[in-house]
């Protein structure tokens, strides 16, 4: 059974509709990227997947023992972040949250968990050092060890290389392919970078004036122009 | 200096004295403890307009002729306190023009019921108190006091146990929501927290000088710290201290208490600042 399933679902604000209709399916060790134009839901679809708002319309269903609260979640940057005084060990603990519940303090496992995941995303050395000195891609791997605390199946990634150099970006999207490979994690990700998205993806996600699910090779039969920008990009 | 320590036994031996120490010290506390997170959540101001709600409630209670406002006060701020940090999420209204519009008004309100009403023959003197708090604090009651100590360490017991949920929930609300945290009771309990906190800090420097009870510490505490736990640390200890500091400074010199140890908190956040400055911090 699919880690997650839409059907029919209609996602948008105050019951007004944005992307409507949409079907897909994600298995585990799936690497899905949903593209489309600027304003096209993309941001939108990933709340509601996470339960953040409510669908418009239409269900999504999780399963292959997927818990609600089982999602690793790399969201885009807010304003207050960027000035916030929190050492990055504190902000990879608190992706544990979750795993609490009522319980007011972390246990020893979950500061094993939070341990782990910065040796992985490699800014252990970084842990006492404060979150708003650390450079672009240092925050976004800070960001990204947080995630893992919080799910061992599934990250869903809103743009985690905006704002990044070439070669930075190359490190984290390097980065995340590892964790899809080797752990198995299942990897859905709102790109603006398609040709990034054709390298790396299993299957794409397309919303705008045309939806589009399908494998990455379905959307080359079915997109043929997108293999030019994307391969002139590259 | 023995001159000073000898007027400072002899104030001791009067029990308002003691009382304001106590109760100022520990509103001091609570303060600084909301005020890391509310200056985070960009919620700086809500000191200043929640404490004008209160103004205005106490206007209200004195006209309805209520021997004890307090509980009346209680009411309505807490109620606003959850409206204002509710809507500062996702409303037509965003959080700043709704906590300076409610601010505005309830001062605006209050000063009309008091002035239509009132029976005092002093209405500006009594005004003036309210806001100020320039003796309050001087006239508290034994069971006030004690009312005080509870509610702190209430405050104090609820900060301590939500400390890691008040930081995930601050730092990313959207994360800890997809993670499962229940970010809205976290909001509503730290509204409460808010507006317990901001009716007890009336009584010390009064409705004008409680913005600065909550953000002067923070922000010193920032200039300096990197990290969320040295950074609440410092803040309460910070406030703590220049709120003992101005008190006493208050009664040797005579100067009024609010705005004593608001004076010394800017001398804190100054001398902070210049710490910072020469740490290198990433302010």
């Amino acid at each position: 059974m699919a880690q997650l399933t839409c059907r029919e679902l209609s996602v948008g604000y105050d019951g007004k509709a944005v992307v409507q209709h949409l079907n897909f399916e994600v298995f585990a060790g799936d690497y899905l990227c949903i593209v489309g134009e600027n304003g096209s839901g993309k941001s939108t679809l990933m709340k509601t997947l996470l339960g953040l708002q409510p669908p418009v319309g239409g269900r999504i269903v999780t399963g292959d023992g997927l818990r609600k609260n089982e999602i690793g979640y790399l969201p885009q940057q807010t304003a207050a972040q960027k000035d916030f005084p929190a050492s990055v060990r504190e902000i990879v603990l608190s992706g544990c949250q979750g795993r609490c519940g009522s319980r007011p303090f972390y246990n020893k496992e979950e500061k094993k968990l939070a341990a782990d995941a910065m040796e992985k995303m490699q800014v252990a050395p970084l842990a006492k050092r404060c979150y708003r000195t650390l450079s672009g891609g240092q925050q976004q791997r800070v960001l990204l060890a947080r995630a893992l605390c919080a799910t061992r199946k599934i990250l869903l990634l809103d743009e985690p290389v905006s704002g990044l150099d070439p070669k930075v970006t190359a490190e984290l999207y390097a980065l995340i392919q590892k964790l899809n490979d080797e752990d198995g994690i299942t990897v859905v990700m709102i790109s603006h970078d398609l040709s990034a998205a054709l390298q790396y993806a299993s299957h794409i996600l397309h919303i705008g004036d045309r939806v589009f699910f399908g494998t990455k090779a379905a959307y080359l039969n079915e997109f043929p122009q997108a293999w030019q920008k994307g391969g002139a990009a590259q | 200096m023995t001159a000073i320590l000898e007027k400072l036994a002899f104030y001791w031996t009067y029990p308002f004295v003691r009382y304001a120490l106590i109760v100022g010290v520990l509103v001091a506390l609570c303060s600084s403890l909301l005020g890391v997170t509310l200056v985070l959540k960009r919620f700086s101001f809500i000191g200043d307009g929640l404490s004008h709600v209160a103004f205005g409630a106490m206007s209200v209670a004195a006209v309805l002729g209520l021997a004890d406002d307090l509980p009346l006060t209680l009411c309505i701020t807490v109620v606003c306190a959850v409206l204002l940090l509710r809507t500062g999420q996702n409303t037509k209204i965003k959080g700043d023009a709704a906590v300076a519009m409610v601010s505005v008004g309830a001062l605006a309100i209050g000063y009309l019921l008091m002035n239509l009403f009132s029976a005092s023959s002093n209405l500006s003197g009594d005004v003036c108190v309210t806001l100020f708090g320039s003796t309050s604090i001087l006239t508290l009651s034994r069971s006030e006091v004690w009312l005080c100590v509870g509610l702190s360490a209430a405050v104090v017991a609820v900060f301590l146990l939500y400390y890691n949920k008040i930081f995930a929930v601050t730092f990313d609300e959207d994360f800890a929501k997809a993670a499962g945290t229940r970010a809205g009771r976290y909001n509503l309990l730290l509204a409460v927290t808010t507006a317990v906190v901001i009716v007890l800090a009336m009584n010390l420097v009064g409705s004008l000088l409680i913005s600065a009870l909550v953000i002067f510490p923070a922000l010193s505490a920032m200039r300096v710290f990197q990290s969320f736990r040295a950074v609440t640390l410092c803040s309460a200890v910070l406030s703590v201290s220049c709120a003992a500091l101005g008190i006493l400074i208050a009664i040797l010199a005579g100067t009024p208490v609010g705005s004593t140890i608001v004076a010394v908190d800017i001398l804190a956040f100054l001398l902070c600042s210049a710490v910072g400055r020469v740490l290198g911090g990433c302010s």
